[in-house]
Order: C-alpha cells, then sequence, then structure tokens
C-alpha cells in the first residue's frame, strides 16, 4: 500500500535532495524546513534586520513585534498560558545548561538529581557536571524490557533526598513515549522540581505543559521544523522564581553599575546578549504553518508510515530493534553485520540515516552495543522514501553476508 | 616518488572499477587479504581513536624502513587501512613524511571517505600514521 505525504511539497528541500538521489531518513537529527519559513527569514532580511528590546527606531519596533508574537505562538503551542514563560536559547543543550546553572544554588552536598537510563547527552552532561560540582548524587532510573522507564524502580529511587527530575519525553533512540505522569506525579509527591526533555516528543502531536505538569519542558527549534540556532524553554512561574541568572550581557539588565548589577525578570532576564532573531521569527511561521494543519491527519500519516518501517524491518532476516519502538523511529542491528559497514553502503546509495551512539552512549553501551542504525521519519516523508531505503538495505546485506 | 608495485596495482584496479558497488566489493576483498593482527597487538595503545569501528595501528621502523600492520572489525574500514599499508609499507621515515595520502585515497576514487563529517575513521588513522611518521 502507498503511503504518499500530502506535505511533501511544502518543504523544497526534499525534491532538492530527491534531484542529488538523497533520501533523508534522519528527522530525528534535524528536519527539513517549510517554504512557509523560508519565506519568513527572506522576508525579515530583506526588509529591514534590525535589534530587538532596544532601539526605538522603526525597523527595531517590527523586529521587536515580530519576535514577540513568536514567543506568543510558542506559548500557544504549548498551551503555556498565563501558567509561565518562554524563555529562547540557543538551542535545547543551551536551555538545559541554563538550568543546571541556574538552579545550581538550590543543591546541598547529598540531594539528588534523577535521569534516566536512556537520556541524550544534553540533558546527562549537564546533570552529571552540576553533581560533581556540587557533590550531589546523580541517580539513573533503569529501563524495562520495551525501552520505558522502569516505573516499579522508580518508586524507589525517586525519594525524600531527590531535588531534581530530568527525563525525556519521547526517546531519540528507542522511540517510545516515557511514562512521564506516573514519573512527574512521584517528583511532585518529593517536592522536587521537574524538567522534561521534549526535543523528541514536540515534533510528535501536540502537548500541553500545563496538562504535564513540569516545571520546566526543553524543545529545540531545528527538529520542529523550524531554524537552527533556537531553542525553547517553558518554565512555570512559580520554578522560574527559583532559576538564577546565568549568561550576563545585553538586554537582561535592569540596572548596570561597575560594582553591581540588577537583572530582568523572565523571560528577558535569561536573554543574554542579541537572540537568535531571524531562527525566533522563522521559528513562529512554521509554528503558524504546523498550526494550519490538520494534526490527527499528520500523526495518522506518521504512525502508517512508522508502521510500514516496522514490517519492512521484521520482515528481513537478522534485525534487532533497540526497545519497542512506537512512534517516529526505529533503531536497529544486525546480526553478523557491523553498524559501519551498513552505514557505508547505504551512504554510498544515498540513503541518509543516522549510525553510531546518537549521542546516548551509556545507552548503547547498556545494550552493550557499539552503535546501531536509526531511521527517522518526518511529516514529508512517504512509502517511497522507505521503499528506497529496503532496496539499499538489501542489497547492502546481500554484499556484505 | 614512484608507487610500490603492489600499490600502483590497486591504483589501475579502483581507477577501472565501474561504479560504488565494484569499489566497495573491491575494498572488502583488499581487506580481507589483510594479515590478523594477535590479540596482544589489538591492545589499547595501538588503538586509534575516533573511529566508529575498533581499529589497531601499529608501525615498526626497521632498518630506516616503516612496516605497518592494522586491523579493524568493520570491513569498509579494514579495506581502506588495506589501501593506505599498500601505499606507505616500506617507506623509508623520510619519504613517510612526504607523501601526499589524501591524494593517494583521490587517486583511487575514495576521497570521498575523507570527508569531515565521515566518522568512519579513516581521517584519524591517517592522522595517527602522521604522528607516527614525526
Amino acid at each position: 500500500m502507498m503511503i504518499p505525504s500530502p506535505w511533501r511539497a511544502d518543504f523544497p528541500a526534499i525534491a532538492a535532495l530527491q534531484r542529488q538521489d538523497q533520501t533523508y531518513l534522519d528527522n530525528a537529527a534535524t528536519t527539513q524546513k517549510p517554504q512557509a519559513l523560508l519565506d519568513a527569514l527572506t522576508h525579515y532580511y530583506a526588509n529591514g534586520a534590525a535589534n530587538v528590546h532596544r532601539a526605538q527606531h522603526l525597523p527595531g519596533a517590527h523586529a521587536t513585534q515580530a519576535f514577540e508574537d513568536s514567543r506568543r505562538k510558542v506559548g500557544q503551542w504549548l498551551n503555556a498560558g498565563d501558567s509561565g514563560q518562554i524563555i529562547f536559547t540557543h538551542g535545547a543543550t543551551s536551555a538545559l545548561n541554563l538550568l543546571a546553572y541556574g538552579l545550581e544554588h538550590l543543591f546541598e552536598p547529598g540531594d539528588e538529581i534523577v535521569i534516566s537510563a536512556l537520556e541524550h547527552h544534553a540533558n546527562l552532561l549537564p546533570w552529571q557536571q552540576l553533581a560533581q560540582r556540587r557533590n550531589l548524587k546523580l541517580v539513573i532510573l533503569p529501563l524495562d524490557a520495551d525501552g520505558l522507564i522502569d516505573l516499579a524502580a522508580a518508586v524507589h529511587l525517586i525519594g525524600p533526598r531527590t531535588r531534581l527530575l530530568a527525563v525525556s519525553q519521547l526517546s531519540n533512540v528507542l522511540g517510545a513515549w516515557q511514562p512521564l505522569t506516573a514519573l512527574l506525579g512521584m517528583a511532585k509527591a518529593q517536592n522536587a522540581l521537574t524538567v522534561v526533555d521534549g526535543a523528541q516528543g514536540v515534533v510528535h502531536g501536540r502537548h500541553d505543559v500545563q496538562a504535564l505538569g513540569c516545571d520546566f519542558y526543553v524543545f529545540s527549534s531545528h527538529k520542529l521544523y523550524g531554524p537552527d540556532g533556537l531553542g525553547v524553554l517553558f518554565g512555570r512561574n512559580a520554578a522560574l522564581e527559583q532559576l538564577q541568572h546565568w549568561q550576563f550581557g545585553g538586554e537582561m539588565v535592569l540596572d548596570a553599575n561597575y560594582q553591581d548589577s540588577r537583572f530582568r525578570p523572565a523571560p528577558l532576564g535569561f536573554e543574554a546578549g542579541t537572540p537568535p532573531i531571524a531562527s525566533v521569527i522563522g521559528l513562529g511561521a512554521t509554528l503558524d504553518y504546523l498550526a494550519g494543519l490538520d494534526q490527527d491527519a499528520v500523526s495518522a500519516h506518521e504512525a502508517a508510515l512508522h508502521d510500514y518501517l516496522l514490517r519492512g524491518l521484521a520482515a528481513r532476516n537478522g534485525i534487532r530493534l533497540l526497545g519497542k519502538p512506537q512512534l517516529a523511529l526505529a533503531s536497529f542491528v544486525v546480526e553478523g553485520v557491523h553498524n559501519a559497514d551498513l552505514a557505508h553502503l547505504l551512504t554510498e546509495q544515498g540513503i541518509a540515516v543516522r549510525a553510531g551512539h546518537h549521542c546516548a552512549m551509556p545507552l548503547m553501551k547498556s545494550f552493550e552495543l557499539a552503535g546501531a542504525i536509526r531511521v527517522s521519519l518526518a511529516l514529508y516523508n512517504d512509502s517511497e522514501d522507505l521503499e528506497r531505503f529496503f532496496e539499499a538495505l538489501d542489497q547492502a546485506l546481500e554484499m556484505l553476508r | 616518488m614512484s608507487l610500490p608495485v603492489e600499490a600502483a596495482e590497486a591504483l589501475q584496479t579502483f581507477q577501472t572499477a565501474a561504479g560504488w558497488e565494484q569499489r566497495a566489493r573491491l575494498l572488502m576483498q583488499f581487506g580481507d587479504r589483510l594479515p590478523v593482527l594477535d590479540d596482544a597487538q589489538k591492545c589499547e595503545a595501538n588503538r586509534v581513536h575516533g573511529c566508529e569501528s575498533q581499529v589497531w595501528l601499529v608501525g615498526d621502523l626497521r632498518d630506516g624502513h616503516w612496516q605497518f600492520k592494522a586491523s579493524s572489525d568493520a570491513r569498509m574500514i579494514r579495506g581502506l587501512v588495506a589501501l593506505l599499508l599498500l601505499r606507505v609499507d616500506g617507506l623509508s621515515a623520510t619519504e613517510l613524511q612526504q607523501v601526499d595520502l589524501p591524494e593517494w585515497f583521490n587517486q583511487l576514487g575514495l576521497s570521498r571517505q575523507l570527508s569531515p563529517s565521515r566518522s568512519n575513521g579513516l581521517n584519524a588513522v591517517l592522522q595517527r600514521m602522521n604522528e607516527l611518521a614525526g
């Protein structure tokens, strides 16, 4: 059965990649961009760039208006309402580092930070380094056989010393929704702060940070069909009051003297220096585009494509999936075949998939694997993309076996 | 600098190869011909870091000439390393310093394996070779 994507033509790079004989299936790493975003960037740069929140002149007013419109659109996208603020950072990694530095003052030696075994390095290393700076214990929640955070273990590991829980919503390697409601409930019962890494989750379906009930929610623009160099941090009002300023300079200051200064509250107080203005405006255009799509149709398309991918992999001998992927992606290894060799031959055939540790080295080590191949899908992919992948996979395996 | 005989033969073989598929099959054949390293030589000191796969490179300077051995657990990189060793084995210390290894892979039609985004490790192997050459 053919699964065409009605949105494919909205992304001009897909046709360009096809002309270069490239099939793009590395969407969990970054996504192609809709024409609406390209138009917004061109419009901004062609009609007068200006810095935001500084100048009284007209170009500055226009840029600031567009910039703040994007902040409102991101708030709507996450249904933040009046519950908190949207802070723009230079990426999801920056947002998580902001949290790990800005919340550092809350921790006493012996306090515990809880993360899970499947975290991307961006949601592992900032907490690991904070734990080392402050003599904290970094507690790792184990996974069950399906690749979900093990709730039975979590009940015992999230305890009175837990000051913060930071977990992924959707694993970038295992492709499974994590049981956030239960985990956040356990953390809140201990009065711990909660951080959700939504870098993968935000791309699939719509999420409501008020319903989720987390203190902080982080994602990166470029994985959500937006420009790169831009991350988003949602913070609940009460939680933001505990966040100390981290990077200094630019319009984050309220009043500066040679020896001391006072700083703005969120969001501007956490946006030191000139922000990525064009990217923020571009993300607003992407969200307008996405908001105009039939979300149910997008979800159904992604589910059908994922099912097609899993069936195709299951039909081939010797393929072992990592975990039990539910959507968006599948990571796998092939018995007796080195993933570097497979990656080499897929690349030769114009298949853009990811091979390696996927920025989750400890997770790969726990599987006793040096690496795996990951196929990750976006709304513009179709079944022909997957057919080209399967043909290339068969050809590669025929050569390697 | 004239090419070693085996390198000249390999060059001719690769230059007449038609398409990616034949080049990939040739790479695997060259890799399979690489003499095996014993377990003692597959030690941490001989590991080349920065590769997706495990690669070991051992170099000895004997009577003024380099003798190399190498291996990998992945077949494609083993083939690339085999082609590298064909080019450099037996060179004098001065010759090894002078040989243009990226150009060698370019002549073989394998220059894409040296692009900066490649994590297959050939770049790391060349760097180690440079360090050994001093």
